[in-house]
């Protein structure tokens, strides 16, 4: 399991990636394999601000369907569109090519309800 | 569900050992997946894998009034059975519904072994003892049997090498006999993948060396494990109706698109109330179709006509790893049933435009 020490985690399985004030977001390895093969990513909050642990998006794999929620709050200023073409990006490289959205944080204290990589392992069991 | 309940299938930790995803399902811990549901998928439908489908049932109907018993409970015509045939059928109830779809193997004169789904081998026992009120000989040996699925267009090139029976078999017909040094080895042209191959039933004491011979066997010409993930794909490609998801103890046999398996040339259970569902028709049917948008149907989600009206439900639906577009069956009101009505599907409270289809979605 593949959980990079430099990131935070949401219990949800989404992790951050921290660049000033903006959030880079996807899902954990742990989840792509636990959705299995992803048929495509929906995200059409682009541009939205949306709180702490609201919906932003779907992922829909061939065997289930899963939500994406919010680890921070704040404006979603990209989706990753080359996901459109190369869903499997995020069964490949969840936490590279495999990224999800970019957002401007409006709370960045939320950063510190995250949790890092030791407590996500140990969430894991 | 309790983990502790669970009961182990014979092969277990072979699956474990193999990297399977384990998951609990119809009572059992079953292998849902190794290397990836699309990967065996594909595997299936162009090579070959190998399914450890243990957790289904099975029942011994022998001896004088054994054809008889099989007739009052199951609404194909058993009769029509020869020596090494198998028939697919269903055990209607007594409201209209389905207790359960089965194959029954016909091994020899009097000697019957029904095949049913693992979920219910405790209701469809109960109804068999129920209902056996001749004293026919019955026995449920599902915990003492194993079954391996072998499907794919190279299954016979895989397993020829492992017995002396030609394998050259007709669809659905079984024959008994020395399977990899193992004797009364069951195998039969039969699956839920609609990509050919074999379902070998052996008993659990033999399951090892049956294994070895399977994986060695397997190895020659690429075969790779899958799992009831890639099952279910496979079946939903080919409109193959799942207990549980498609049919119930609620839907009709004739509802269901299982008039073929219901025939009248006989009595059984609810003869007549299905008999009429036949004659005057019914209010609803399964249908498959395809979506038109984006989007993947999933079971349980509202079927609606164009101006948002309930018409029906989806009771399965997936994208298909074969066709690489999103496929579902679901049950809609008849006059939404014929092949090119417009439906749609309520998707996260979006309307998906879809089409009715004829099955199976995958023609080779």
């Amino acid at each position: 399991m593949n959980i990079p020490s430099e990131l935070k985690y949401s219990k949800d399985h989404e992790w951050v990636r921290v660049e000033g004030d903006v959030a880079i977001i996807g899902i954990t390895d742990f989840a792509q394999g636990e959705l299995g093969d992803i048929v495509y990513v929906e995200v059409e909050t682009e541009g939205d601000t949306l709180n702490h642990e609201a919906t932003f998006g779907t992922v829909e794999a061939v065997k289930t369907v899963s939500d994406l929620f919010m680890p921070v709050s704040g404006e979603i200023i990209e989706f990753n569109k080359s996901l459109e073409s190369n869903p499997d990006y995020v069964n490949n490289d969840p936490y590279g090519n495999g990224w999800m959205i970019k957002v401007k944080m409006s709370n960045p204290a939320e950063l510190d309800k995250l949790l890092n990589a030791d407590q996500y392992k140990a969430l894991l069991g | 569900m309790e983990v502790l309940d669970l009961k182990d299938i014979a092969l277990k930790q072979k699956h474990v050992e193999l990297g399977a995803k384990m998951v609990p399902f119809a009572g059992f811990n079953m292998p849902l997946q190794y290397t990836g549901l699309i990967d065996e998928h594909i595997n299936v439908r162009n090579n070959v894998g190998i399914f450890d489908v243990s957790h289904m049932g099975e029942f011994m109907i022998c001896g004088d009034g054994a054809l008889d018993l099989i007739q009052r409970i199951t609404s194909n015509d058993a009769s029509k059975l020869v020596p090494g045939k198998v028939q697919y059928s269903c055990f209607p109830n007594y409201n209209g519904g389905i207790v359960d779809d089965l194959l029954v193997y016909m091994l020899a004169e009097n000697e019957y072994m029904l095949v049913v789904n693992g979920a219910n081998i405790d209701k469809d026992w109960n109804w068999v003892v129920k209902h056996n009120t001749n004293g026919v000989s019955v026995q449920n040996i599902s915990e003492n049997i194993s079954l391996l699925a072998i499907q794919g267009p190279n299954a016979k090139k895989m397993l020829q090498p492992l017995t002396n029976m030609d394998l050259e078999m007709v669809y659905y017909t079984v024959q008994q006999g020395i399977f990899a040094g193992i004797d009364n080895v069951i195998i039969s042209s039969t699956g839920y993948t609609g990509a050919g191959g074999y379902e070998i039933y052996f008993k659990n004491s033999d399951a090892e060396a049956i294994w070895n011979a399977v994986m060695k066997a397997g190895e020659k010409v690429g075969a790779k494990m899958a799992g009831l993930a890639c099952r279910d794909t496979l079946r939903l490609e080919m409109g193959f109706v799942l207990y549980g998801n498609d049919i119930n103890d609620t839907t009709s046999p004739i509802e269901a698109g299982l008039g073929w398996i219901t025939k009248f040339s006989k009595d059984f259970v609810n003869y007549e109330y299905i008999k009429n569902h036949k004659e005057k028709g019914v209010q609803r049917k399964l249908v498959g179709f395809e979506l038109l948008e984006r989007g993947i149907p999933r079971h349980d989600y509202e079927i609606v006509d164009a101006n948002g009206n309930k018409i029906g439900v989806v009771t399965s639906g997936t994208q298909s790893p074969s066709l690489n577009i999103p496929i579902g069956m679901g049950y809609v009101r008849t006059e939404f049933s014929t092949v090119g009505s417009e439906i749609y599907i309520l998707i996260r409270d979006k309307k998906i435009k879809a089409r009715v289809v004829s099955t199976p979605f995958y023609k080779q």
